[in-house]
């Protein structure tokens, strides 16, 4: 039962993705395109999305003293907004408007097997590595949460 | 200029919040996309399995959905190959030091009111938006 219900989540995740429009990098793209022709349709995508979840999150969670099949939650910790953050997120979302993919969509694409897809997926893997073998070389004193 | 729509947006968008709500009360974990996989690409013991799952229901999930609505699954854009492969890899250095992706911050942590994500998504939607300007002034889309 519990790897069908984790299963189960990433295949409505993408369910989600594909009916919501996300797996269309031109939608993407002209989603962001603020300062040109903006199609604003994907904010929907974040309203629907957050409404859900933080109803979950803040009304059913906490009367759950652990997840149903592990020992406890596993939240993330950190709280403070440091450098490596802001600058992680501003290279993401460079490499978001100048593809049209993001993590999810692109892998919710896979098995079109089109090559736009492959090759985004391919150097997005790339550049996981790369920052897992740069970010030991960004000095201490720019993070703030340890 | 594509067409503007509400309702299907609407309802994919919270059928990923409930996605991400049954990842949370079953196994306790965030449903960014980002780390999940690079939990797959950077194993740990004990910590692959379920990653391993979820990430083959979206990938199934998805290669199924492009058969029920496979006009939801146009990848034609202005985009060249070299830009797409380009992004691709800004996206994974970036989620990799910035801790996470548009699931992970914008809709876990958004939900969660979490600090850094409060941070992170304005930056990503932001810097998103002005290589989209640049971009498109630059092969004239």
């Amino acid at each position: 039962m519990q790897p069908f219900a984790t299963f189960f989540s990433g295949f409505l995740f993408a369910i989600g993705l594909s009916i919501s429009g996300m797996t269309m990098p031109s939608k993407v793209i002209n989603f962001l395109n603020i300062f040109g022709s903006w199609d604003m349709s994907l904010m929907f995508v974040m309203i629907g999305a957050i409404s859900v979840y933080s109803l979950v999150f803040h009304l059913i969670k906490p009367k759950l003293d652990k997840p149903i099949y592990e020992a406890q939650f596993r939240l993330p910790t950190r709280l403070k907004i440091d450098a490596p953050l802001v600058a992680g997120s501003a290279i993401f979302g460079a490499g978001w408007g100048l593809s049209g993919f993001c993590p999810g969509p692109a892998l919710a694409s896979a098995l079109t097997l089109d090559e736009r897809v492959l090759t985004f997926v391919a150097m997005m893997t790339i550049g996981m590595y790369l920052g897992k073998y740069v970010q030991p070389l960004i000095p201490k004193t720019f993070y703030r949460n340890e | 200029m594509s067409e503007f729509e509400v309702l299907k947006p609407l309802i994919g968008g919270m059928l990923i919040g409930l996605a991400s709500a049954i990842l949370m009360l079953t196994k306790g974990r965030i449903a960014g996309i980002s780390g999940i996989f690079e939990g797959i690409l950077m194993p740990k013991s004990g910590e692959i399995s379920w990653r391993l799952f979820f990430i083959s229901g979206l990938i199934i999930g998805g290669f199924a959905m492009s058969f029920v609505i496979p006009e939801r699954f146009d990848l034609m854009t202005n985009r060249t190959i070299e830009m797409i492969g380009l992004g691709g890899l800004m996206v994974g250095f970036g989620v990799h030091i910035g801790c996470g992706c548009t699931s992970g911050h914008g809709v876990c942590g958004i939900s969660r009111f979490s600090p850094r994500s409060f941070a992170a998504v304005p930056t990503f939607m932001g810097t998103g938006a002005v290589v989209v300007y640049l971009t498109n002034q630059y092969i004239g889309g």
